[in-house]
């Protein structure tokens, strides 16, 4: 299985600051600086030139990469230890008849008659199946909340084609009822997108999926920064009558020429460090720009890009367009014709997120498949099954059983094991949260869901999902059924959904 | 006038003629399956359904059942046998992608004309979409058209998947008033303009044609609309209802009181389960998706997947459909997933399986001739693989009209196109 590039921190030259880093934990980036106001600076260099050398700044100016940072703290949880279920690990095995212990958020440990710890909550597995939590790669929850009316319709900024300076943190509505559907769907993280309106859409935001009151109180700590692209229809349909691009070829023009000006952004801080390291006093801060921000992050490798493309083609017209800019596609979604293009995707280690069988709503979806996940799968590509859906994300395990159903169909050996690695596993690797989260291993988040028949049935529920080891939904406990604010005295309140 | 309503009578006896003389078939006999009648009946667990020219002969335990000389068996054996599903909200053969508005007969939103659009017209037969669709089971479906600028959206038809050219099962099988916040929407922005709306088009139809002779004064309604409503005001053709609010709901009925012949469905529905007893009592039945449970919008607020629950439970007849018109154009063949839903969420089975093949078969008047395993109906037959409501389960053949479909489709041939064990083949797929 490929495993997409994870952030990395990117030193430069003879420096301690991080340029842009993206995809560190809240507190991994303390020093940073304002960005002074190009006047400010003017008028703090005219005064330097009359100074002693010695009230030369001591630090460059650097800019921080975690501004909004993440204040998500798990919610309280006692030791549980759910008995005798079958437990999918996430990424390919299917072990009958185990216990698995969950303590201080963490899975601790797996195994046959373990023994419960003092105080322990023995939830019974029998019959039942426990899996990794789903782990939706793509989802507009909170950005495009429901109710659907005109006043939430926060994910596209569809004023101009590269909107890179746009995150979609700042438009989640915490409250948007679906993620409480979500959790009764198994559901423990997800990537919240922007649109796809736009070429460069914005910053993706993950997130755990816990009631909070804000966007921070959902974050995912130490997720990387995501950034959302789209290919094809969307943003030529968009703007083809605005002022471009209209075409799938004015797409390509307007990409390269904003990697073009991002190589330029980069190279002006990096000029900006290398002359402070030699002549603090006499080197000026470039201006900040968010837009070039995040194309700058994606460039240094820091920021992952998620690209909206259906066809085969222009997802190699993409991977030719990252190698000659030297970035790395992390992920294609929507990603309807990857089965046309399974090997390459395999080789260039690029992660697909597919629907089942969801087709034809538009042209560019019109060569849809049945196939097409176990098609990706079988070439050894990283599989992932999305949603996109305020509905689709609440079984998401049922698109994974369709798809498992008609590779085998086809005559491809699949496990449900390995089927499940395409809800857990390879969403978390595409998202840089594996090392955290997306399976069930110790020392692994006790993001967890307990089913109560095999999770491939349309039969099965969620009866009890865990996030962090905190029982954040029971389907028979009306007090683990969070109740959003909207949806408080309202019709219907307090119904199984 | 009374010309032209005949006429358009005697197209649909013809259209009706067509589709069940063009099953020309052999004799078949599906043996040794467990026989699902509609979900009602008790199935059989080895049974055996015999069928010739486009209709059931026979069914029953195997061995009790005679099987014509020289008919073709069909061996079932460890297998499900069911009635065709019939998806009673889609508008497949409608489009051919989505967002192509060329191709795509759904809806005008610019038309002159509301009630008189006929959307049988619009139906292409020979669609790719049609063997996509019934390779996954279902035989037969509602096109339903969607309101353009008017709040009348005309009349849908019922149809099967067989793709032969004559495959209108009923033209003029049902007609479409969008009501709620779409009705409101478009009758000038007020539930209460909605109305007046409404009452002055059924009253236009009502003095028509004397409203629109040289004295008379029609209100709403251009001329060929008002001729069109009126086998809706006689009561032939059910009025779908696109609704969801409860006190929509309340609406709908209490305008159709006032014109008992009127056959009003509920289409839609979330908040059906709120006045489920009226509902009931006024025989109104309800087209419902199980699936959504979101306040997507104000009207729906009360959106619950113990909809369809509780709307049997209350004895509200119901249809399960693709009936918020998502979806509809493409994924009518996703009605089996929509059902095993509504048994995950507490329906039996039984009544989930009757819910896509017999009910809506008998809200839209055709009960008679589909919907269920009978000698006499129509030999729309499926033999699955396993329980047709489960994700793992496909059909292994398909009948219409008593003739076998085949499952090829045109995503069929793309895999077989694209198959990973044809990587290494040196020449392009397109010579494939």
């Amino acid at each position: 299985m490929s495993r997409p590039v994870r952030s990395k921190s990117v030193r430069l030259p003879g420096k301690t600051a991080r340029l842009l880093a993206c995809g560190i934990g809240a507190g991994a980036l303390l020093a940073f600086a304002f960005a002074p106001p190009a006047f400010a600076a003017k008028k703090k260099k005219d005064a330097e030139a009359t100074k002693p050398a010695a009230d030369a700044p001591k630090e460059p100016v650097r800019v921080n990469a975690n501004p909004y940072p993440s204040t998500y703290k798990p919610l309280p949880s006692g030791v549980t230890l759910i008995r005798n279920a079958t437990v999918f690990d996430g990424v390919k095995a299917v072990l009958n008849g185990t216990d698995v212990l969950i303590e201080g958020g963490k899975i601790s440990a797996i195994g046959t008659r373990l023994a419960a710890p003092a105080g322990a909550t023995i939830v019974d597995g029998t019959g039942k199946f426990l899996t990794p939590g789903i782990i939706d790669a793509h989802s507009h929850l909170g950005v495009y909340p429901t109710p659907s009316v005109a006043a939430h319709s926060d994910g596209n900024e569809a004023t101009a084609p590269n909107t890179a300076e746009v995150w979609a943190e700042h438009s989640l509505w915490p409250h948007d009822p679906g993620f409480q559907r979500a959790r009764a769907g198994g559901v423990t993280a997800m990537q919240i997108l922007p649109g796809s309106a736009n070429l460069f859409g914005g910053r993706g935001v993950t997130v755990k999926n816990v009631p909070a009151l804000t966007a921070q109180g959902m974050k995912f700590p130490g997720a990387p920064y995501t950034i959302k692209m789209a290919c094809g229809e969307n943003p030529k349909r968009v703007y083809g009558q605005k002022a471009g691009p209209s075409t799938r070829m004015g797409n390509m023009a307007a990409y390269r020429a904003s990697w073009i000006k991002a190589q330029g952004y980069v190279q002006k801080w990096d000029k900006y460090y290398k002359k402070f390291a030699d002549k603090p006093a006499e080197a000026e801060a470039p201006e900040r720009d968010l837009e070039l921000e995040t194309l700058a992050g994606v460039l240094k490798g820091e920021i992952l890009v998620h690209q909206h493309c259906y066809r085969a083609d222009e997802m190699a017209q993409i991977l030719d367009m990252a190698r000659e800019f030297n970035y790395k596609v992390t992920a294609f979604h929507h990603a309807v014709e990857s089965y046309k293009l399974a090997p390459v995707l395999a080789k260039e280690g690029v992660c697909s997120m597919m629907w089942a069988d969801w087709w034809g709503f538009k042209l560019e979806s019109y060569d849809g498949i049945r196939e097409n996940i176990p098609f990706v799968h079988a070439a050894g590509a990283c599989a992932v099954v999305h949603s996109d859906s305020e509905l689709g994300i609440q079984r998401l395990n049922q698109e994974a059983a369709k798809a498992l159903s008609d590779g085998r169909k086809a005559g491809l050996t699949i496990s449900d094991g390995e089927a499940w690695s395409w809800l857990s596993a390879n969403p978390a690797r595409s998202l840089g949260i594996f090392d955290k989260t997306g399976s069930i291993e110790p020392g692994k988040a006790g993001d967890v869901t307990l089913w109560s028949a095999h999770p491939f049935s349309v039969y099965a529920k969620a009866e009890k999902v865990f996030v962090d080891g905190a029982l954040v939904y029971d389907q028979t406990d009306r007090t683990r059924q969070a109740l959003s604010d909207f949806e408080l005295g309202q019709i219907g309140e307090g119904d199984v959904k | 006038m009374m010309r032209k309503s005949m006429m358009s009578g005697l197209l649909c006896a013809t259209a009706l003629l067509a589709a069940t003389s063009a099953a020309i078939a052999e004799p078949v006999a599906v043996t040794g399956g467990k026989i699902v009648f509609d979900g009602r009946k008790a199935p059989i667990d080895n049974g055996t359904v015999v069928f010739d020219n486009g209709r059931i002969l026979a069914v029953g335990p195997t061995g009790t059942v005679t099987i014509p000389k020289g008919a073709r068996v069909v061996d079932a054996s460890g297998k499900w046998v069911t009635p065709g599903l019939f998806d009673a909200f889609t508008r497949v053969g409608l489009a051919e992608a989505g967002a192509d508005d060329a191709s795509n007969d759904t809806v005008a939103r610019t038309a002159k004309h509301s009630a008189a659009l006929d959307l049988s017209l619009g139906f292409n037969p020979r669609s790719s979409v049609l063997p996509i669709t019934r390779a996954e089971g279902v035989t037969r479906i509602a096109g339903v058209p969607e309101a353009g600028a008017s709040l009348l959206g005309g009349y849908g038809f019922v149809a099967d998947m067989s793709g032969a050219g004559a495959s209108i099962t009923k033209a003029k099988a049902l007609f479409l008033v969008e009501w709620g916040e779409g009705g409101a929407g478009r009758a000038g922005g007020s539930r209460p303009a909605a109305n007046a709306w409404l009452e002055a088009a059924f009253s236009d139809a009502e003095r028509f044609p004397a409203a629109f002779t040289g004295s008379g004064e029609a209100d709403v309604l251009r001329r060929a609309d008002a001729e069109a409503l009126q086998p809706v005001l006689r009561g032939e053709v059910p009025i779908f209802f696109r609704v969801n609010r409860a006190s929509d709901i309340t609406q709908v009925l209490a305008m159709v009181g006032k014109r008992p012949k009127l056959r009003p469905i509920i289409v839609g529905g979330a908040e059906a389960w709120v006045v489920a007893r009226e509902l009931a009592a006024a025989k109104v039945p309800v087209l419902l998706d199980p699936i959504p449970n979101l306040p997507e919008a104000f009207e729906s607020l009360g959106a619950t997947r113990q909809n369809v629950t509780r709307l049997a439970e209350a004895g509200v007849t119901f249809a399960i459909a693709h009936a918020t018109g998502a979806d509809a154009e493409f994924q009518a063949r996703l009605l089996p997933q929509l059902a095993g839903n509504a048994v995950a969420n507490g329906l039996g089975w039984g009544a989930a399986f009757a819910a896509i093949t017999s009910a809506p078969a008998e809200i839209l008047g055709l009960g008679g001739q589909l919907g269920t395993l009978a000698a006499g109906k129509i030999a729309d037959v499926v033999v699955w693989d396993g329980d047709p409501l489960e994700l793992s389960s496909s059909p292994s053949a398909v009948f219409i009209n008593g003739v076998e479909t085949g499952l090829t489709t045109r995503q069929t041939r793309l895999r077989d196109r694209y198959h990973p064990t044809r990587a290494s083949d040196p020449l392009p797929q397109a010579f494939r």
